[in-house]
């Protein structure tokens, strides 16, 4: 077990490698420092001397691969790419290009990412599961049909709607909540609370239809059959056999997204002024700093990265026929 | 009047793609393990149903995609008339009206006065302030309050005219079948109408129908009303959900179209020569999936916009920098979505290079091109096509998002995103501008659950697990 799970964080260094590398042809080789320095200082009247103030303030004054100017190790380290790539490795992520340092300003706005994203997907688990479990107790019939008509019509909704649409008529129309904002400790319950329900009947369409595919799924088996035939209830069969089996692919499918809910949902944080992980990607994008947006395009691969290990630990966990070598 | 084609990269594409799937859809019909799933997608109802809706945004999508420089009215001094510099399309030039009825500033669906109060200048020239009439909702109208009147009038011709066209559609229709099934018309109407037919002509008279009924019914109203509305710079709401309709088929079809080599080529590669090739390949796509999505999507953008930006001369026109723009946010979105496919790929070839025909394919010398080009690439384009199709409404979808976010088509472009991210300050005014939001909603929800309820039957079509217990 160890072995293994030693073996798959060797196995991620050259993906991240790859990350890196793809991040770094992206920002500094398709558009040199200087296209970038004129575009953040205005396309006219830029003089030389003004870009290379902007290139030698952020570090993009060195070469970019190699140094030929200094000795020794230096050759290689006095670059952009190690200075602004191989640091990251290191969770280094430096100043952002608006001069704020961004690894001070990621663990500040992980928590209200977190405050929104975990009881998301927490609610989003016990609504859907439920709705699933009882669509399946309905299974064939006219509730069932319904159902599944009403989760295909969520689904096409686009998730904005459900966001301006939310925001319109509790914050406009019965001033419930206030329409955004953050607040600190349990001062923030009151901007959260929209935000989080909105995510879950968002959530809705999609994840129920999937778990009731999957409880549907697991109701077909010879096992079921098997439980019917020594006489268990109909509740019996679901909540202590197909529940149980179905958990399976679910707690994995749950798994993977764990270590992302750091990185917070972009939309829903930037309408409700959530200062989280999310808007801070935003504000980066509109804002056009690179420093941030390649801090978090490495941050999140590391995060997903870590999701597919711990998929796999987990269904060692819940599988016992499972084994991992 | 079509003077002088431009043909833009996506039209190209777009063209492109219309003949690669009639030429799939000659091949499926010819190949029976292809046309019987297609077969059951027909005969559903729910499917046929679906595919009428989905023709009509294709047929305005397509006409959207021929474009061309007008010819402009003023003639020069050799009286030949010259080309303008402006692009539009046979789409355009159809809805004409729709497109010239600018008004000033914001007026509600089917208004006759304007959002915003102005002053008016009155006859003896004292001025006060009040809502101005539009220059064109409604201006055939004397006096406003004969509104609801015409309104009524205008419905009933519309409404009258489409169930006449449907008739005419309904009657075509039967007498086609008739002639096919070499049957009498009294019969084939009876077995039409009975729904004793085998693929379900009646609900694609019914869809038909309703589709032909709103298009005219809106049609008649718009054209004396801004049927829905008018946006900010009073442009007609209506022109703009209909011209974002090509953005969105573009995203939902073109991602794909561009990602499908090397999805299909790799996918297959991985499985079939596995080996060193399979771990190349299974890092490249790791790789790329372990990036978020989103995050690589903005990454590209920004560094499109500054090479735009510094390379302003290469583009000759906003329409063609636009276009160039969305072509590029299909190859970035299918950067990123084509690693789901090309996992699929990678198994189903696993499992085909041990069939036993394959294996005799191999020990007879069969070239590996002509193995994976004779047995493998046939036995899995169902699982091509049906990710095609799933992928469609997702696509969709996140056109909305990305633009909502700046990441997404040319501000200048239509698109549903462009319209829902301007909505967003446009429902913080009093009284609420909801026109916009509504109807970019309902043209993308109409195109979405339809896409969603066809690839669904598509998907069951194609699941032998349905279908060998029947």
């Amino acid at each position: 077990m160890m072995a293994y799970i030693a073996r798959r964080i060797l196995y991620a260094i050259p993906i991240l490698i790859g990350v890196n590398v793809l991040t770094f042809l992206l920002f500094f080789v398709l558009n040199s420092p200087d296209d970038m320095a004129r575009m953040n200082l205005g396309q006219k009247r830029v003089t030389p001397e003004a870009v290379e103030n902007w290139k030698q303030e952020r570090g993009y004054h060195l070469p970019l691969l190699y140094n030929a100017s200094v000795q020794g190790a230096a050759r290689l380290t006095d670059t952009i790419f190690f200075q602004k790539s191989v640091k990251l490795f290191q969770f280094e992520f430096g100043s952002s290009d608006s001069g704020r340092d961004i690894g001070y300003d990621i663990s500040q706005r992980m928590w209200p990412s977190l405050a929104i994203a975990v009881p998301v997907l927490l609610v989003g688990l016990l609504v859907n599961i439920s709705y699933a479990l009882l669509i399946a107790f309905f299974r064939a019939t006219y509730i069932d049909f319904w159902s599944v008509v009403l989760c295909v019509v969520m689904m096409s909704i686009s998730g904005l709607f459900y966001i301006i649409g939310g925001q319109y008529l509790v914050s406009k129309l019965l001033h419930l909540v206030p329409i955004s904002g953050y607040d600190t400790g349990f001062n923030s319950i009151k901007f959260l609370i929209l935000p989080a329900i909105i995510g879950v009947i968002g959530g809705i369409g999609s994840g129920t239809r999937w778990y009731r595919t999957l409880f549907l799924e697991e109701i077909n088996k010879d096992y079921v059959r098997t439980a019917r035939a020594k006489g268990l209830s109909e509740r019996a069969v679901l909540f202590g056999h197909v529940l149980k089996n179905a958990l399976i692919p679910i707690l994995t499918g749950v798994v993977v997204v764990l270590p992302l809910l750091f990185m917070g949902s972009l939309i829903t944080e930037s309408f409700f002024g959530i200062p989280g992980l999310g808007s801070y990607t935003i504000d980066a994008i509109n804002s056009q700093d690179f420093a941030i947006v390649r801090s978090m395009v490495f941050l999140g691969s590391v995060l997903y990265i870590l999701g597919l290990l711990l998929t796999d630990i987990s269904y060692t966990l819940v599988d016992p026929r499972v084994r991992l070598s | 009047m079509i003077s002088h084609l431009v043909i833009l990269w996506t039209d190209a594409l777009i063209f492109l793609l219309l003949v690669l799937a009639l030429a799939f859809g000659i091949y499926a019909s010819r190949k029976p393990h292809l046309r019987r799933p297609w077969g059951l997608v027909v005969r559903s109802r729910v499917g046929v149903g679906t595919l009428v809706v989905l023709v009509f945004y294709l047929i305005v999508g397509l006409l959207d995609s021929i474009h061309f420089h007008p010819l402009s009215e003023t003639s020069d001094a050799a009286g030949k008339a010259s080309r303008s510099s402006e692009v539009i399309s046979l789409f355009d030039s159809m809805v004409s009206g729709l497109r010239a009825r600018q008004e000033k500033t914001y007026s509600a669906p089917l208004a006759t006065h304007l959002y915003a109060k102005e002053s008016i200048e009155l006859a003896d020239g004292s001025t006060i302030r009040d809502f101005p009439r539009l220059e064109h909702g409604g201006s055939h109208l004397s006096d406003p309050g004969q509104k609801p009147a015409d309104l009524v009038r205008l419905s009933a011709i519309g409404i009258l005219k489409g169930l006449a066209v449907s008739m005419v559609a309904a009657n075509c229709l039967i007498i086609l079948l008739a002639v096919a099934a070499r049957s009498n018309f009294g019969n084939q109407a009876k077995a039409v109408l009975t729904a004793s037919t085998e693929i379900p002509w009646r609900v694609v008279l019914v869809v038909l129908s309703i589709m032909l009924v709103l298009i005219f019914w809106s049609a008649e109203l718009a054209s004396g009303y801004h049927l829905l509305g008018t946006d900010k710079v009073g442009e007609d709401v209506l022109y703009q959900a209909l011209k974002s309709i090509r953005t969105g088929l573009v995203i939902g079809t073109l991602t794909t179209l561009v990602m499908l080599p090397a999805a299909i080529m790799l996918g297959i590669m991985a499985g079939y020569f596995r080996g060193w090739v399979d771990d190349v390949i299974q890092y490249i796509y790791t790789t790329l999936n372990s990036i978020p999505g989103v995050l690589l999507i903005a990454a590209a953008i920004l560094m499109l916009q500054i090479y735009m930006s510094n390379h302003a001369e290469e583009f000759n026109s906003l329409v063609e920098r636009a276009d160039l723009r969305l072509l590029f946010l299909c190859i970035i979105l299918g950067v990123t979505s084509w690693t789901g496919l090309c996992r699929l790929l990678r198994g189903e070839s696993m499992k085909l290079r041990e069939v036993d025909y394959v294996q005799a394919a191999t020990a007879f010398g069969v070239g590996h091109l002509q193995i994976i080009g004779r047995h493998i690439l046939p036995n899995v384009l169902h699982i091509v096509l049906i990710a095609v199709v799933l992928d469609f409404s997702g696509l969709v979808l996140a056109e909305a998002v990305l633009s909502y976010v700046n990441i997404g088509v040319d501000p200048s472009m239509n698109s549903w995103g462009n319209m829902i991210n301007s909505a967003r300050l446009e429902m913080a005014r009093e009284p609420i501008v909801w026109w916009s939001l509504a109807a970019a909603m309902i043209f993308m929800f109409t195109l979405v659950l339809s896409a969603n309820l066809f690839s669904d039957v598509v998907r069951d079509a194609f699941d032998p697990r349905l279908h060998s217990s029947r």
